[in-house]
């Protein structure tokens, strides 16, 4: 009779989640307890702080494993390594300037509805408003989720990877129906979004239990022990991986899982889209790494083609439909199909520098797409009476924006050209570090790809600049001419950051370079 | 009677599921397709638990029902809130994002 023995629990080694989960949990409490006048100022001061104190001690626990080695944490289900870490600390910083964008006010309002539970349109809904309620409830949300992206990466075991990928989502699928204004859309963007992240987690959990089946097991080191040794049900252990990869992938948003990504990037409010197509993306890729580095190389065989398929059809599709897009939203939401494209690169090409690349990829595309759509949600139309209404999606609306406004055409134009990889931004060294490792791996006809798709993207990042600077806006269109809203300055940190971070990244990318490498051994 | 019985089951439930979520034009149809596919991956887990003889499987099981759980709140929310707005749970009427 084995006796159950408890597992030791190394509270300090997570403390980076536990900060943030704890956090949230009081921030639920705040929703009860604090009066409504001062509860958004208390819930912004909780979020900000609760980040900022997790990526310190991310940096802490870095250092701890640099001088100490990785351990394995509660029973092997989450790890503490320099992967991990690293890319905790990647979630972190995005998801921090992330929440400045959300808690932005701009004109006195935020970017979420009063109250999500009214109809849109009904009278109960306009009291709201003219009362001034806030929904605050999304600081809470934002942290679960952060939460939930912070132990993807470090997940190892499959139950733990399935409960991290729950807890990142469904505060997603929420924060995604909350929008103040285009309420039709925002609901709609929620509705697509829970449906298709719902139907896409049901295959990652077949995938679980295939894997379980095959093995014995959940922990992916014992998975991974039990893959050489195939023991006549191949079949089971192959659809296993494949349908964990495409639950993985269906997060990452690559190509034929992708068509959730422009609706629900479009539909979502701005400051959200930021956060989500950031946070969401650099935490599945961590996870998706792990699992294929750790559970697939005796698969690399089987996998690669497929993986290669997905990596080319991502860049070009996700590089010629943004091309024809007319939204600006819809547009950001092909490129960052197109990067997701870029990071797979680097995960199929089974080397050690292809891992690092991934994480150099995530942290130069997490920073320019928080500080684009934060400045998208700055941008806003202006109806008959003159008063600012909702965000100019249109990209036409853009147009002459760098004659009115040359700080913010600036701005975004440093994230635009970042997208596209040009030299002395950091979207240059992240493409070619990705491409690079690529080739490194033996893949260079993905690389060839890559290059003209980068090519081709580099027109419409460009054509919008031309629209800002260089192109009259139309005359009859004067009502509904894009305005910059004034801010509260949450907003301009973020995006100031976000730039600097874009710009330094790329003059100076050898620090960085350096953390990456050091971060390529997964602990088994 | 074979285990291997309940794994071709758990196969077909699943594949009811998703044909259930890619065909119906309801959203809590769809919803319950889902579902369908949730309970048809907890029975291969209950399944290839008892094949082992470990309990792992059957744990995991419960965590999922109660991630299924969670699922359904956030879930009901969002379609009584669409429903709420245009008198309608159908799929189809849900194309704003279209154009």
């Amino acid at each position: 009779m084995n006796s159950f023995v408890p597992p030791e629990i190394d509270w300090a080694a997570l403390s980076p989640i536990l900060i943030v989960l704890g956090a949230a949990v009081v921030g639920v409490l705040i929703e009860a307890f604090v009066a409504g006048k001062v509860r958004r100022t208390v819930q912004v001061l909780l979020s900000v702080l609760a980040l900022g104190a997790a990526l310190v001690t991310v940096a802490w626990r870095w250092t701890v494993v640099q001088s100490q080695g990785a351990t394995s944490l509660v029973a092997g289900a989450v790890v503490e390594d320099a992967p991990a870490l690293l890319t905790q600390g990647i979630v972190l910083i995005c998801a921090f300037v992330g929440l400045l964008v959300i808690a932005e006010r701009s004109g006195g309002e935020d970017a979420f509805a009063p109250t999500a539970a009214a109809v849109p349109g009904s009278a109960y809904e306009t009291q709201a408003r003219r009362m001034g309620l806030v929904q605050t409830e999304a600081y809470p949300l934002v942290l679960f989720s952060v939460g939930g992206m912070l132990i993807f990466p470090a997940a190892t075991d499959l139950l733990t990877l399935f409960i991290a990928l729950e807890v990142l989502s469904l505060p997603l699928y929420l924060l995604s129906g909350l929008a103040r204004r285009r309420r039709l859309l925002s609901q709609e963007a929620s509705l697509k979004y829970f449906l298709l992240g719902a139907f896409s987690s049901a295959f990652f959990l077949m995938g679980v239990a295939l894997l379980y089946g095959y093995s014995g097991s959940v922990h992916l080191t014992e998975v991974a022990t039990a893959v050489p040794q195939m023991t006549g049900m191949d079949g089971v252990l192959l659809a296993g991986v494949i349908l964990v990869i495409i639950g993985l992938l269906f997060k990452v948003g690559a190509v034929p899982f992708h068509s959730w990504i422009p609706d629900v990037y479009h539909g979502a409010p701005t400051p959200i889209t930021g956060f989500m197509a950031a946070c969401t993306k650099i935490a599945a890729f961590a996870a998706l790494v792990r699992f294929v580095y750790v559970v697939a190389p005796g698969l690399s065989w089987d996998l690669s083609p497929a993986l290669w398929i997905i990596a080319i059809l991502t860049m070009l599709v996700g590089t010629v439909v943004g091309i024809v897009q007319t939204n600006i939203k819809r547009m950001l939401a092909y490129s960052s199909v197109a990067h997701a494209g870029f990071v797979l690169l680097g995960v199929v090409a089974w080397t050690s520098s292809g891992i690092s690349s991934v994480w150099v990829y995530l942290l130069v595309y997490g920073l320019a797409t928080v500080g684009a759509f934060g400045l998208v949600s700055l941008v806003r139309e202006r109806d008959a009476e003159g008063n600012v209404t909702a965000e100019a999606g249109h990209l036409s609306q853009w147009a002459g924006l760098g004659r009115r406004h040359p700080v913010v055409a600036v701005c975004f134009t440093v994230f635009l050209l970042s997208f596209a990889g040009i030299p002395l931004t950091a979207g240059f060294i992240g493409k070619y570090v990705v491409f690079a490792a690529a080739i490194e791996g033996g893949a260079w006809p993905l690389v060839l790809v890559a290059v003209a798709a980068s090519a081709a993207a580099a027109f419409f990042y460009v054509r919008v600049i031309v629209l800002m600077f260089f192109t009259e806006p139309a005359e009859d269109a004067l009502g509904a001419r894009a305005t910059v809203v004034r801010t509260e300055g949450l907003s301009v940190v973020a995006v100031a950051v976000c730039a600097i971070g874009t710009v330094l990244l790329g003059v100076l990318p050898g620090p960085l370079l350096d953390l990456a490498a050091d971060a390529t051994k997964f602990l088994l | 009677m074979s285990l291997i019985n309940y794994l071709v089951l758990s196969g077909i439930l699943f594949s009811i599921g998703a044909v259930a979520v890619l065909v119906r034009r309801n959203a809590l149809v769809a919803f319950m397709g889902v579902e369908l596919m949730l309970n048809a991956a907890n029975l291969t887990l209950v399944t290839f638990a008892r094949m082992h003889g470990d309990l792992h499987g059957q744990v995991l099981a419960f965590f999922v029902m109660v991630v299924a759980a969670a699922e359904v709140v956030i879930g009901l929310a969002i379609i009584v809130s669409i429903f709420r707005t245009r008198g309608s749970a159908s799929l189809d009427d849900v194309n704003l994002l279209k154009n």
